[in-house]
């Protein structure tokens, strides 16, 4: 037990946070545009795994991140196009569509795997860092927070700009009144189904950079299943989040720390089925819920299609 | 002029044909799609370089055609049945109960706890039933905090339903790795339960009767859903639940009420899977029936009998689809972008009748 309080272990710690807590903090400000613009999009989970089968596919055979998370980023928008089309043009329900994306595109990465690659399992080589000069010398924070993948600084600079984006341009307007009433957006003369198709795909486009990143940043290989429910936890963060950019990434925060603390533990000889560490940020945010128990804010008109002169 | 077209109406009977052909145009609903999706993903194997005709044929015998297949299909419908069965009274009531994994895993492992200690003591039967009950005040206990936080704060379930969902799966493989392992097994699992002590086979076939049970429940639940005060109140609830309230019903219960029977009916489906099929749960043993069932209780739009039907299709699908994808050499997984084109066509298809049907009225 007295291994952990080191400065190794601490460090590995806050490293291995930030990677886990990067996926999950792009797929939840992903979300978090689908939700404000009132698109409840439960197929984040399958846009995450294509992002990050395409993402990998493309650092494999190019030997570059940034093409990764590219290709990651498209790979997850093809899959929220088809969200965009089922559900914002066809106004067809988005829980059976956004399930459906998500096992179709569990299995379709399977086979995609199996046909490429057989049963192995190629590694990329270790993600290029890219350490803040002055900031990366302090002790145990610098190696753990500031020498990360250049992605990492660009997800949390995201948030500061989502931020900007949601409180002070006619955006984020938009995207509110499409959430919360559609109709007052269309009599303003915006396109309420342009506004959602946007908010769609660049929630795909950010659920893709997130699972590129799991792959090749994280994990360095692609594996079926791998993003295993991280798009739902996705989802958590956006409606835990209610609109508010910077909650999401103190939830992410908390999972990732988290998710991390079961591999930290493990290397540190500390005997406890990961589960019980898996837990804990559920248990927390279910606590924090039902102590500060608060009414939810959600756009009224989430996961309803838009019909013009529909009522 | 009622006596008119009462007359009218006798030697044709304009109402059988009537009836005739919304029973027609269901099933059309229904086979179009799922001919839609055969064909896209007939033309992703032949991408693959596989042959589509054998990968069906096999689908077809495995799943249906021969008596082994047929009766793992029939087992496999039953805790799909019975979770379709929970999430019918949910999602009629309104409320999105999104943490069937959760309340399925957890009640599964309490009955292949509660079960090989129960049977050293007792008879078979009331172990059996025993097993079920706790199972199901478990599952319908932990669907307790979603329900409050819902009822009192009005905090949205999708989210809470589906953290506790999270947490149940952590916890069930908790008590299976710590507390209810046996120790005789190298792999966590729980003790099992001898097959001579599960859920009596019927007759001479490998399907036990938890089939039964299920299949009474969606009945059953139907009929309470459309037919009794119950459930038209709860149908109130969700329909408008601020004319609910007006009417006087108490939402705050029953939308407690509803939770705990969509919960515990989910439950009943995970203890008769391991009383029935397993007879223990080994770590990290998912199935993950929720997000199959989910969009599959949506497109049988809450009605019990076509759930069964549903159910039936794509029980077959999945147990017919493991055999022919391993013959045919391509991964297991093919049969999920399967059910994903059967939904995504059978949404479609709905929206183009919905079209049509509205081109007509107008």
């Amino acid at each position: 037990m007295e291994g952990l309080l080191t400065q190794p272990f601490l460090t590995a710690l806050l490293f291995g946070a930030v990677t886990a807590g990067i996926p999950l903090l792009l797929a939840g400000l992903g979300e978090q545009i689908s939700e404000k613009a009132g698109v409840l999009n439960i197929g984040i989970e399958g846009m995450m795994l294509f992002g990050a089968y395409t993402g990998f596919v493309a650092a494999y055979y190019s030997g570059s991140f940034g093409l990764g998370f590219l290709a990651g980023g498209l790979g997850g928008m093809l899959v929220a196009s088809l969200v965009m089309l089922f559900c914002i043009r066809f106004g067809l329900n988005q829980i059976v569509i956004g399930i459906a994306v998500t096992l179709g595109f569990e299995g379709l990465t399977s086979l995609l795997h199996h046909f490429q690659f057989s049963r192995t399992y190629p590694r990329l080589s270790a993600a290029p860092t890219l350490a803040i000069p002055g900031l990366s010398e302090i002790p145990v924070l610098g190696p753990g927070l500031f020498q990360q993948n250049a992605m990492v600084y660009l997800a949390v600079a995201l948030v500061v700009f989502m931020a900007w984006l949601f409180r002070n341009t006619y955006v984020g307007l938009n995207l509110e009144a499409a959430g919360s009433k559609p109709a007052a957006l269309d009599a303003a003369g915006v396109d309420v189904l342009r506004t959602r198709a946007c908010a769609v795909l660049s929630t795909g486009f950010l659920a893709g950079v997130g699972g590129a990143f799991m792959a090749n940043v994280g994990a360095g290989i692609f594996v079926p299943f791998m993003t295993g429910g991280a798009g739902f936890i996705g989802i958590v963060l956006a409606m835990l989040a209610r609109g508010r950019p910077i909650w999401v990434l103190l939830g992410a925060i908390l999972f990732g720390v988290s998710l991390a603390m079961t591999t930290a533990l493990q290397v540190a000889g500390v005997n406890i089925p990961t589960d019980v560490v898996q837990m804990l940020p559920f248990a927390m945010v279910m606590l924090v819920l039902v102590i500060f128990a608060r009414h939810s804010v959600l756009p009224p008109a989430l996961g309803l299609p838009y019909v013009r002169g529909d009522r | 002029m009622s006596i008119e077209t009462k007359v009218d109406s006798l030697p044709g009977d304009p109402f059988r044909g009537e009836r005739a052909r919304e029973i027609q145009a269901a099933i059309l609903r229904v086979l179009i799609p799922i001919l839609a999706a055969l064909v896209i993903g007939g033309l992703i194997l032949l991408i693959l370089g596989k042959n589509p005709l054998e990968y069906y044929g096999y689908v077809l015998r495995r799943g249906l055609l021969t008596w082994g297949g047929l009766q793992e299909t029939f087992t496999r419908m039953a805790p799909l049945l019975l979770i379709s069965a929970g999430l019918i009274v949910a999602f009629r009531a309104g409320i999105w109960n999104l943490g069937c994994d959760g309340q399925f895993l957890l009640a599964a492992v309490i009955s292949a706890a509660v079960g090989p200690a129960l049977i050293d003591v007792l008879p078979r039967g009331i172990t059996l039933v025993a097993c079920m009950v706790v199972s199901v005040l478990v599952a319908a206990l932990w669907s307790l905090i979603p329900a409050i936080l819902k009822s009192r704060y009005g905090i949205n379930e999708i989210i809470t339903s589906l953290m506790m969902s999270f947490l149940g799966i952590s916890f069930a493989n908790v008590l299976v790795k710590l507390f209810f392992a046996d120790p005789g097994t190298t792999v966590p699992q729980t003790r099992d339960l001898a097959v001579v002590d599960r859920l009596p086979r019927l007759f001479d076939t490998t399907i036990h009767a938890g089939l039964l049970i299920a299949l009474a429940v969606v009945i059953l639940v139907h009929l309470m859903m459309t037919r009794t005060a119950f459930g038209l109140k709860l149908q109130v609830v969700g329909a408008n639940p601020a004319a609910a309230i007006h009417a006087g019903l108490n939402v705050g219960w029953l939308t407690i009420l509803t939770f705990a029977i969509s919960a515990g009916l989910i439950g009943l489906g995970g203890s008769i899977e391991i009383l029935g099929v397993w007879g223990n749960v080994r770590a990290d043993w998912n199935p993950a029936f929720g997000l199959l069932v989910v969009p599959l209780v949506f497109l049988a739009r809450f009605n019990g009998y076509a759930v069964i039907g549903f159910t039936l299709f794509f029980s077959a699908l999945m147990i017919g689809g493991d055999s022919a994808a391993r013959r045919v050499g391509v991964p297991s997984d093919f049969v999920l972008v399967l059910v994903a084109l059967v939904l995504i066509f059978l949404a479609v298809v709905e929206y183009l009748d919905h079209l049509r049907r509205k081109r007509t009225t107008a």
